[in-house]
C-alpha cells in the first residue's frame, strides 16, 4: 500500500471538516446539550490548525494559544450548561425551539 | 507510519464526531465525542504538541465532558425527552446555514486541492503559493511541557493572567446562575 507522504493539506482538511460537522450540529440539532457539544467540536477543528500551524513553522506560539483556547472553552461550557440547567427548570424541555422566545 | 497514525486517528475523529452530531441520546453524545477527543489528541501527539495531547485529555475529555455528563445526570430527562430529539429540522435559516457550511467546506477543499497540484518552482497552476511538504520533512518541533511553559510564562504572561480572571467569573457566574433563589 503506497500512501502519499502526510502534509500540512491533510491536517487542514481533517481540521475543516470536524469544523464543518461541528457546524452541522450546531445548526440542525434540536437537542440543546448536543448543540454544546458541537461548538467545542468547532473549537477543537480550530485548535487542530493552530497545531498544525505551529508544526509547520517550528513555533510553540500556536500551541500557546491553544492553551489560552481550551481555557475559554472550559469557561463557556460552565456558563453555558449553567445556563442550560436555568433553561430546563424554566420551561421543562432541553429543545431549542422552548427558548424561541423572550419573552417572561 | 505517519499516515498510518494520521488516518488512523483523523479517521476516529471524524466517524466519532459525525456519531456524536446524529447521536439519539445526548448521553450517546458525550460519550462519542469523548472517543472524538481522544482521536484529535493522538493528532496533536503526531505534530509534536505532546504536552497539549496530555492536556486534551486531562481536560477536554476528562474534565469538561464529565461535566457535561453531570448535567445530565442532573436534568433527570425523561424518555420521551430523549425520542424527540432525533430530527434535524431542515426549515428557516438551518437550511441558509447549511448552504453556507456546504459551501465554505467545499471552498476549503478546492483551495487545499489546487494548492497540492501547484508547480513548487514558479508558484503557478493553484490558488494558494502553499507549497505541501510532507510533515515528516519539516524542521523538528518539541513540544514538551518545559517549552511551552517558556513562551506561556513570559511573552504571554498578561494573558495567562487575564484567562485566570476568566474562569473566576465563569464560576462565579455559574454558580449565580443555577443557584436557587431563596424566599
Amino acid at each position: 500500500m503506497s500512501l502519499t507522504p502526510i502534509t500540512v493539506h491533510h491536517y487542514l482538511v481533517l481540521s475543516t471538516l470536524l469544523f464543518a460537522i461541528g457546524l452541522f450540529g450546531v445548526l440542525f440539532q434540536r437537542n440543546i446539550i448536543i448543540v454544546l457539544m458541537s461548538l467545542e467540536l468547532m473549537l477543537s477543528g480550530a485548535n487542530l490548525a493552530f497545531v498544525t500551524f505551529s508544526r509547520t513553522h517550528a513555533n510553540l506560539q500556536g500551541q500557546v494559544m491553544v492553551f489560552f483556547s481550551i481555557a475559554v472553552a472550559a469557561a463557556e461550557a460552565a456558563v453555558a450548561l449553567s445556563i442550560l440547567i436555568a433553561l430546563f427548570r424554566a420551561r421543562d424541555s432541553v429543545n431549542v425551539d422552548a427558548a424561541s422566545d423572550l419573552k417572561g | 507510519m505517519e499516515a498510518v497514525v494520521f488516518y488512523g486517528f483523523g479517521g476516529l475523529a471524524v466517524v466519532a464526531a459525525l456519531l456524536m452530531v446524529l447521536a439519539r441520546s445526548p448521553l450517546n453524545g458525550v460519550l462519542w465525542l469523548v472517543v472524538c477527543f481522544v482521536g484529535i489528541a493522538g493528532l496533536f501527539a503526531a505534530l509534536d504538541a505532546h504536552f497539549l495531547a496530555a492536556v486534551q485529555v486531562l481536560v477536554y475529555a476528562g474534565a469538561i465532558l464529565v461535566l457535561f455528563l453531570f448535567v445530565i445526570m442532573l436534568l433527570n430527562l425523561r424518555p420521551g425527552d430523549l425520542s424527540r430529539l432525533t430530527g434535524f429540522s431542515l426549515r428557516g435559516g438551518g437550511a441558509w446555514g447549511f448552504g453556507v457550511g456546504v459551501l465554505g467546506f467545499a471552498a476549503v477543499v478546492t483551495a487545499v486541492i489546487l494548492g497540492a497540484h501547484l508547480d513548487p518552482v514558479t508558484g503557478k497552476g493553484g490558488v494558494t503559493t502553499l507549497v505541501p511538504r510532507a510533515m515528516s520533512a519539516m524542521e523538528p518541533l518539541s513540544g514538551g511541557a518545559v517549552e511551552v511553559a517558556v513562551p506561556l510564562f513570559s511573552t504571554y504572561l498578561l494573558p495567562f493572567e487575564a484567562v485566570s480572571l476568566l474562569l473566576l467569573a465563569a464560576i462565579v457566574g455559574a454558580v449565580a446562575l443555577t443557584k436557587k433563589r431563596l424566599p
